[in-house]
């Protein structure tokens, strides 16, 4: 695989990744996300649904936390996840953990780390984590790593230097181990950069694992709620300085649009896509504006009925649900709100979407309060596709020198 | 005002139903629709989606597996988001962006399936809502009233429902009430050559009453006939003979609807007695349950033994499941929290009963249904002769003997 950078802007890197797969004939443009899945399929989505998204990223994320008990299933199978699950053209990278579920702290030992899955606890040395990866053949792996200190409140200086070191032998032995499989060289490892918050175990971390001939790093850690982001952005700064300019660095943990600028203003070039689904288990509609050549008027415009909304959305209710304890952002509109019962715009004018060309906010108003399932589905249907369209919006502001445009109208929205 | 049929409306019924193909053995038909949304195809089964949708699957998806008619409640969208607000969408067409057709109950079932909740009185059902406690009264008016503004194809008149266990005076009040109400719904019908309203014949097991319900009810000129109150928790050898003396004195030219059917096997007889449509939320709950329908009946696809199970559910389904995925994944995503799974067995049984419908009259039309009909018996049971004794008894009543 071969990282080409177009150009450099403001930190910020454009660029495709190419002769990705097995076939070798993928490419990734940079920045971008991956498709957020949940157990190998798109959250509410069949196939035939998901289809009807544009723009859906070649790359999707697979989490260990809810295929590590497939490993005997799949190891019977024999021909790999992608296949599996149905997505034998996808790329696919294999993470530890699902960014959206926490996981409980305590469970990384010197020898194991566990995931957490719907049914429990599934504990993983070395040696079992390569045979789950062999198992599952996924293009690209997060490799076994601590990381921990992300979990807990003010970890200890000691902690923190344990989680570089034990993330530093997991990733050894890790090579090592895929070094004897032919099946597992197909593989590309992804190195993990821990530290906390730590600058000289951030840096420690991301010029040790440098050395190591990985595919590309992981930037672990840097999730947490936005003002916790802000006291982060110059560690992260300094990690993507030390890191190879042509290998991909992903971030876990990262979703909102503010964000994810910021983080690719200091090198990052991929990202995961649970966002818009945790905006649509809320039954939110993702609505900001990513069209820097608007004018702030049209604008306004085009996202219909936006005034009462900008009111509303300064008062930021905390929702509970399923496990989501997420604040509503900015970002999006609450279609459960009662003003929507009888608006029968779309859920933005002028989405292409599968939603958006289909129905009203008045429907989804209905099928939410009525708790029908389809709500999940169109919502994920278009807040996926408004997601990968503001990545989009990204690289084409990069190209044409805009980026400060799209910040600003990205960051005008943001509460 | 309740009364006979004026003259006029004896005359203004429309024709829909033309029939293709009659088996000469059985009473089964082959036939079309014309209804306002397009034609459709009979034998028929129509997936219900209650509360406008089909649960999961949008409305892209049902089109794609072949579905042209479809199931909404009137008393379910006659409070959430009721009949004004349908409106204003363009009806529940309008609403739920479905460009096929619509038929709507009218709301006499919830009668018994929400017994607790309800009272009836010969001004209508009042019921009290589930979800503020405030009451409303489902008269034969309002419900006309409110499926005019749903604007669905077929409209169902408001019955007096009975469970079919039950016995006694009430089932005789329910049978002459009913008529007293279809008279009621003709007319407070205010859309005619748009919307067609079918009469449901009532009188429980009771052959005397079935037979005086029918008497009267077709002596109504209505554009179809529904047959109503089975389906319950009566027994099959009661419920097949209700079926077959409503069908022998049903006219030809119309379509008969059996309310409530969804079981593969009694789909297969119902249409063997003459029944021309169908509906159920079997198949569709079911799939939300983990079960997917095979000719041989359902496979719990939740079950382990289903773990390592890497064939689709059937390998001889076109549906878009089966096409793409394998047991074994469908049982990983059934142990998940991915809606998904739901959704992807949903599709199924869906493509399911409308592929069963499809063999049906293809075998109708090619004129070798009873050939078919054993052949089904045969996959379902293992051997036509093991078919259970109702179906069978029911089937040779008309002609067709299994084995």
């Amino acid at each position: 695989m071969k990282l080409s950078l177009t150009k450099v802007v403001n930190g910020c890197r454009l660029g495709k990744i190419k002769n990705l797969g097995k076939t070798r004939d993928h490419t990734m443009d940079i920045p971008g996300c991956l498709l957020y899945t949940k157990t190998g399929c798109a959250p509410h989505l069949t196939h035939h649904t998901l289809r009807n998204i544009h723009g859906v990223p070649a790359m999707a994320q697979l989490t260990l936390s809810s295929l590590a008990e497939q490993h005997e299933v799949l190891t019977e199978y024999k021909e790999g996840v992608g296949k599996f699950i149905g997505m034998p053209e996808s790329l696919l990278y294999c993470s530890l953990h699902d960014p959206v579920s926490p996981c409980p702290a305590g469970y990384v030992t010197n020898k194991s780390v566990s995931v957490w899955s719907v049914a429990g606890r599934v504990e993983m040395t070395v040696s079992k984590f390569m045979a789950i990866q062999q198992a599952l053949q996924p293009d690209w792996f997060q490799c076994l790593s601590d990381g921990e200190v992300s979990c807990k409140e003010a970890a200890s200086i000691k902690r923190v230097r344990k989680s570089v070191d034990r993330s530093l032998l997991f990733l050894d032995n890790c090579l090592r181990l895929q070094e004897e499989s032919e099946v597992l060289q197909k593989s590309v490892i992804i190195g993990v950069i821990e530290g906390g918050d730590v600058m000289e175990e951030r840096l420690r971390s991301a010029r040790e694992t440098a050395k190591r001939p990985v595919g590309g790093f992981l930037l672990d850690g840097f999730q947490g709620n936005p003002t916790t982001l802000e006291t982060r952005l110059c560690l992260l700064s300094s990690v993507t300085a030390e890191l190879p300019e042509d290998k991909p660095r992903l971030i876990s943990g990262i979703g909102r649009p503010d964000e994810v600028l910021k983080c690719i203003e200091r090198g990052v070039d991929l990202f995961e896509s649970f966002f818009p689904y945790q905006v649509t288990e809320r039954g939110g509609a993702l609505t900001f504006s990513f069209d820097y050549q608007l004018n702030p008027e049209e604008m306004l415009l085009q996202q219909n009925g936006t005034q009462e909304e900008i009111k509303c959305v300064d008062q930021i209710k905390k929702m509970e649900i399923t496990g989501c304890n997420q604040e509503i952002t900015s970002f999006e509109i609450n279609l459960k709100e009662k003003m929507y019962q009888e608006d029968f715009n779309p859920l933005v004018r002028g989405c292409s979407c599968y939603c958006c060309k289909n129905h009203t906010r008045a429907y989804l108003h209905h099928l939410l309060v009525t708790n029908e399932l389809l709500a999940g589905v169109l919502l994920m249907m278009h807040n996926f596709e408004h997601y990968f369209g503001f990545f989009h919006s990204i690289r084409e502001a990069l190209k044409h020198d805009k980026l400060a445009q799209l910040k600003e109208l990205i960051h005008r929205q943001a509460s | 005002m309740a009364g006979v049929a004026t003259q006029a409306s004896l005359e203004s019924a429309p024709r829909i139903m033309r029939l293709v193909a009659e088996c000469s053995r059985s009473r089964a038909r082959a036939g079309e629709l014309r209804l306002p949304h397009g034609t459709v195809a009979t034998p028929v089964f129509m997936p219900v989606g209650t509360q406008a949708t089909m649960k999961g699957i949008t409305t892209e998806q049902l089109d794609a597996l072949g579905c042209r008619i479809c199931l909404g409640n009137t008393y379910h969208l006659g409070l959430r988001p009721g009949p004004e607000l349908i409106q204003k969408a363009n009806g529940l067409h309008g609403f739920m962006n479905w460009p096929h057709n619509l038929l709507t109950d009218s709301g006499g079932f919830q009668m018994v399936s929400l017994v607790s909740l309800s009272e009836v009185t010969e001004e209508g059902v009042r019921f009290r809502s589930p979800y503020d406690g405030s009451e409303t009264l489902l008269s034969p008016e309002k419900s006309v009233q409110i499926q005019n503004a749903l604007g669905s194809d077929i409209i169902m008149q408001l019955d007096d429902v009975v469970s079919s266990t039950v016995t006694g005076p009430r089932v005789e009040e329910a049978m002459y009430r009913s008529i007293r109400w279809l008279d009621r719904c003709i007319a407070a019908h205010q859309r005619p050559d748009k919307q067609n309203l079918f009469a449901i014949i009532q009188g429980g097991l009771d052959a005397d009453l079935r037979a005086t319900c029918l008497e009267e009810m077709t002596k109504r000129d209505v554009p179809g006939f529904a047959i109503g109150g089975l389906s319950g928790g009566e027994s099959k050898s009661q419920f097949w003979r209700m079926v077959a003396l409503s069908t022998s004195r049903l006219p030809k030219d119309k379509p008969r609807y059996l309310m409530g059917v969804g079981y593969a096997t009694d789909l297969v007889v119902c249409v063997a007695l003459g029944c021309d449509m169908f509906d159920c939320v079997f198949p569709t709950r079911t799939a939300r349950f983990g079960s997917a329908l095979v000719p041989t009946g359902n496979l719990q696809l939740r079950k382990k033994v289903f773990e390592k199970d890497f064939g689709p559910i059937n390998p001889e389904c076109t549906c878009p499941t089966c096409q793409k995925h394998s047991r074994a994944f469908l049982h990983a995503l059934l142990h998940s929290d991915n809606t998904a799974a739901l959704h992807h067995l949903t599709v199924h049984n869906i493509a399911y009963q409308l592929q069963l419908m499809s063999a049906v009259r293809t075998s109708i039309v090619e004129k070798r249904f009873p050939d078919f009909v054993r052949d089904f018996m045969g996959t379902m049971y293992g051997d036509p002769t093991l078919c259970p004794t109702w179906a069978t008894d029911a089937l040779a009543s008309v002609g067709i003997t299994l084995g």
